[in-house]
């Protein structure tokens, strides 16, 4: 149940947070786990971590060129490429009226059209193969909303949204494509929120599960979409959020 | 195998027959302890019985017509009576009863749909979440559909509305039990090759379905079982409650 034993699968963003849980859940289900992310040392770190499993990749997923570059370095060393998770992400937190546009057009090329860059450079590989599991990092922003957070909200909601638009298209080569809606998650990206008292207690109050989640609590979604078992479900987005959007 | 449902204790209602038969094995698969609950198919339920206790898993038949709400609390105390407990409840016993336009539909065809679909989810799980309560939590699965999201297919209104009521119970009592430790969500299959499908839909209809599905097929009871597993795994999904995991194949993506 859930072997994803003789995969191959590329995890951006995957030095750390949710990539990186990701990471290890795949590579714990059997897959040998491709790591990529912009620090090398970070990288080399974490694939060392792996061992046998873990291997690594440096590129700036904005950089279109070298992702390209990347995905088909792999199908030439691996030979094939079964699984992408498409984590990489930024944040950026401005009222809407301090907003620069240059920053807003930062987090879309790393939220959004990177995202649509890898699924189309790995689709080149998993078209030819029939077979293929591409996942994407939504968010539950994607369906409820914070102030201050505009880019990254209008980017996980397209990420939704091109989940859903991927699902279909892919559909006919046997690829299936679905989403991960984190919520709340007590990852680095996070750490200055669960530093403050105040947002601390309100995730807390809000989330019926009465904390934020853990970086264990991620990955075996992935693997779950990844795996045989899941061979039907296509165009979903899953929600790990302990309760959140199903509580107001 | 999922280490944490091992020896674990599984009621699964409707479970004589297509998904929640595919469930109840791939629990026993798992080497969980599984109640099998039927109405009128009892060789069907032993046959399932016999696939969870050749995989491994430990099986007791519990029999009722959920239509009534003491049958919901007997199979419950019956289930606890075997296992000395309940880990898990996979709420999969339904119908569509009929297939009948609005002009058509009487108090008696209501009565049974919502009875069965709906009155016997809350019935069951407030019986088991009693249990649960005191074991210091558990997990809770209903079984919507897609109809729940559409609509629902030509003369299953009240089969669609009844889904739609289980997806939103799955959300209420996510969060009404989440302080007793028990997690509940929900899986909604498309079009899955099943009796239900044999008895409801003609063979035309299920062509017609056939071609809305972006994956081109109509799904096998086998392909929902992982989600059920996935679902109640605390070691997989402590994190999520309150979910519907959407197992259709494309087919519609809220």
């Amino acid at each position: 149940m859930f072997s994803l034993s003789g995969k191959v699968a590329l995890v951006t963003g995957a030095s750390r947070g949710l990539g990186w849980a990701m990471a290890q859940s795949l590579a714990k289900a059997g897959a040998r786990v491709v790591l990529a992310g912009r620090d090398e040392t970070a990288l080399r770190s974490r694939a060392g971590e792996l061992g046998e499993a873990g291997t690594w990749v440096a590129f700036d997923v904005t950089d279109h060129a070298a992702a390209a570059r990347a995905v088909a370095q792999i199908g030439e060393r691996e030979g094939r490429l079964d699984i992408l998770v498409n984590n990489a992400g930024i944040q950026h937190r401005r009222p809407l009226r301090e907003f620069e546009t240059a920053d807003f057009q930062r987090v879309l090329d790393t939220n959004l059209t990177s995202v649509w860059v890898l699924a189309r450079e790995a689709s080149r590989l998993m078209i030819p193969q029939r077979a293929g599991r591409i996942i994407m990092t939504g968010s539950i922003t994607g369906f409820v909303a914070r102030p201050t957070i505009s880019a990254y909200i209008a980017s996980k909601g397209a990420v939704h949204a091109l989940t859903r638009e991927l699902a279909i298209e892919l559909a006919p080569h046997r690829i299936t494509v679905n989403a991960i809606a984190p919520g709340f998650f007590a990852t680095e990206m996070n750490s200055a929120l669960i530093d403050n008292a105040e947002f601390n207690g309100w995730v807390c109050s809000r989330t019926p599960a009465g904390r934020w989640g853990t970086l264990e609590e991620i990955g075996p979604a992935a693997v779950f979409l990844a795996s045989d078992e899941a061979s039907y479900v296509n165009g979903h987005v899953l929600t790990v959020d302990g309760g959140f959007t199903a509580s107001m | 195998m999922i280490a944490d449902l091992k020896g674990k204790a599984v009621l699964v209602t409707g479970a004589s027959t297509g998904i929640g038969a595919a469930a109840a094995a791939a629990f026993g698969a798992n080497g969980a302890r599984v109640a099998i609950h039927y109405n009128r198919s009892r060789a069907q339920a032993e046959e399932v019985a016999g696939r969870v206790r050749a995989a491994g898993g430990e099986a007791v038949l519990v029999s009722g017509d959920l239509a009534s709400t003491a049958a919901c609390g007997d199979i419950v105390e019956r289930t606890v009576q075997a296992f000395g407990r309940i880990d898990v409840l996979v709420n999969n016993a339904g119908a569509m009863v009929q297939r009948r336009p609005l002009a058509e539909i009487d108090d008696e065809l209501f009565d049974q749909v919502v009875h069965l679909n709906v009155r016997s989810v809350v019935m069951t799980t407030g019986a088991a979440a009693v249990h649960m309560r005191r074991q210091g939590g558990g997990n809770v699965i209903n079984v919507t559909s897609i109809a729940a999201r559409h609509g629902g297919g030509p003369g299953a209104l009240l089969y669609a509305g009844s889904k739609g009521f289980v997806s939103t119970l799955t959300r209420g009592m996510a969060k009404e039990l989440v302080r007793d430790k028990i997690r509940v969500n929900a899986v909604a299959p498309g079009v899955i090759a099943t009796p239900f499908h044999d008895r409801f839909s003609t063979p035309e209809m299920l062509e017609s379905f056939r071609t809305t599905i972006p994956m081109n097929r109509i799904g096998d009871a086998d392909e929902c079982a992982g989600a059920f597993l996935f679902l109640a795994s605390d070691a997989l999904s402590s994190y999520i409650t309150g979910q519907i995991i959407e197992v259709n194949g494309g087919q519609y993506m809220p």
